[in-house]
């Protein structure tokens, strides 16, 4: 399973891990989802630690649960981004999204 | 230029195959003793055009994708993904940030990464045809020779 989930009261943290693509992405977008589904979290933590690469099906999963977290008003944390993974999403201008904490791209604790 | 080395392979357009088309593509560049930068920016702009075969060109069946990869003189690596698909109606609009045929979950950056992650990215197509997208990136580095 390339996504372990933690809830912590209305903190949802998703661990993704291994490389995110086009093939990958669905199996983590439907795990993600359901998580959001059963918990209906204040803030979704998408942890990219564990991810050692990312091309640009990691935008369009990122920016589908943005979407998907503004309908009920929730928050989106990244952390954990490499070097390459945060060259990608700057790219696409994620980090100016508001509510999307990756200012520096820095992990945080939560 | 001097052409030092070539790899050409096919591969079948199956998601599955993203994977090993971008770590088969930096396998063989790695004779060239490349910056990791370097390797996994080459990685990125492979895996989109690789996946732009898989979701666009061969939308709703399987075929080959051609992929070479040619390193010439001074550090330069021109790789080439070639399909025999759909083809694109018109490159210009398809090579648009954010523009997307398919919508859903693409983000219509495929090309905007390509270009951002490579020298020059140039591409060819015919409707019914298919598309040849040629990507080339000048490494910095010092070239051993043919090992």
């Amino acid at each position: 399973m390339s996504v372990k989930i933690s809830v912590k009261g209305s903190v949802v943290t998703a661990y993704l891990s291994g490389e995110l693509d086009h093939h990958s992405a669905r199996e983590m977008r439907e795990a993600i989802d359901g998580a959001i589904e059963l918990n209906m979290p204040e803030l979704l933590v998408l942890d990219f630690s564990g991810i050692g690469f990312m091309d640009s099906s990691g935008i369009g999963l990122v920016m589908g649960r943005f979407r998907n977290l503004q309908k009920s008003g929730a928050q989106m944390h990244i952390t954990g981004t490499s070097p390459q993974i945060t060259k990608v999403m700057k790219l696409a201008g994620i980090e100016r999204l508001a509510k999307m904490d990756i200012g520096g791209f820095k992990v945080e604790k939560h | 230029m001097k052409n030092i080395n070539k790899f050409t392979m096919t591969v079948e357009s199956y998601s599955s195959n993203e994977y090993f088309a971008r770590a088969a593509v930096a396998a063989f560049i790695t004779q060239l003793d490349p910056t990791l930068e370097e390797l996994s920016d080459i990685k990125t702009a492979v895996s989109e055009a690789v996946t732009n075969c898989i979701v666009h060109a061969y939308k709703e069946k399987i075929g080959k994708i051609y992929i070479s990869v040619e390193l010439l003189d001074g550090g330069i690596v021109k790789i080439k993904i070639r399909d025999k698909g759909c083809g694109i109606e018109n490159v210009e609009q398809a090579m648009q940030p954010l523009f997307t045929t398919v919508g859903g979950e693409r983000a219509g950056l495929g090309f905007a990464v390509m270009e951002s992650f490579s020298d020059l990215v140039k591409v060819k197509s015919s409707v019914g045809k298919g598309t040849t997208v040629t990507l080339t990136k000048r490494l910095e580095l010092r070239v051993k020779g043919n090992a």
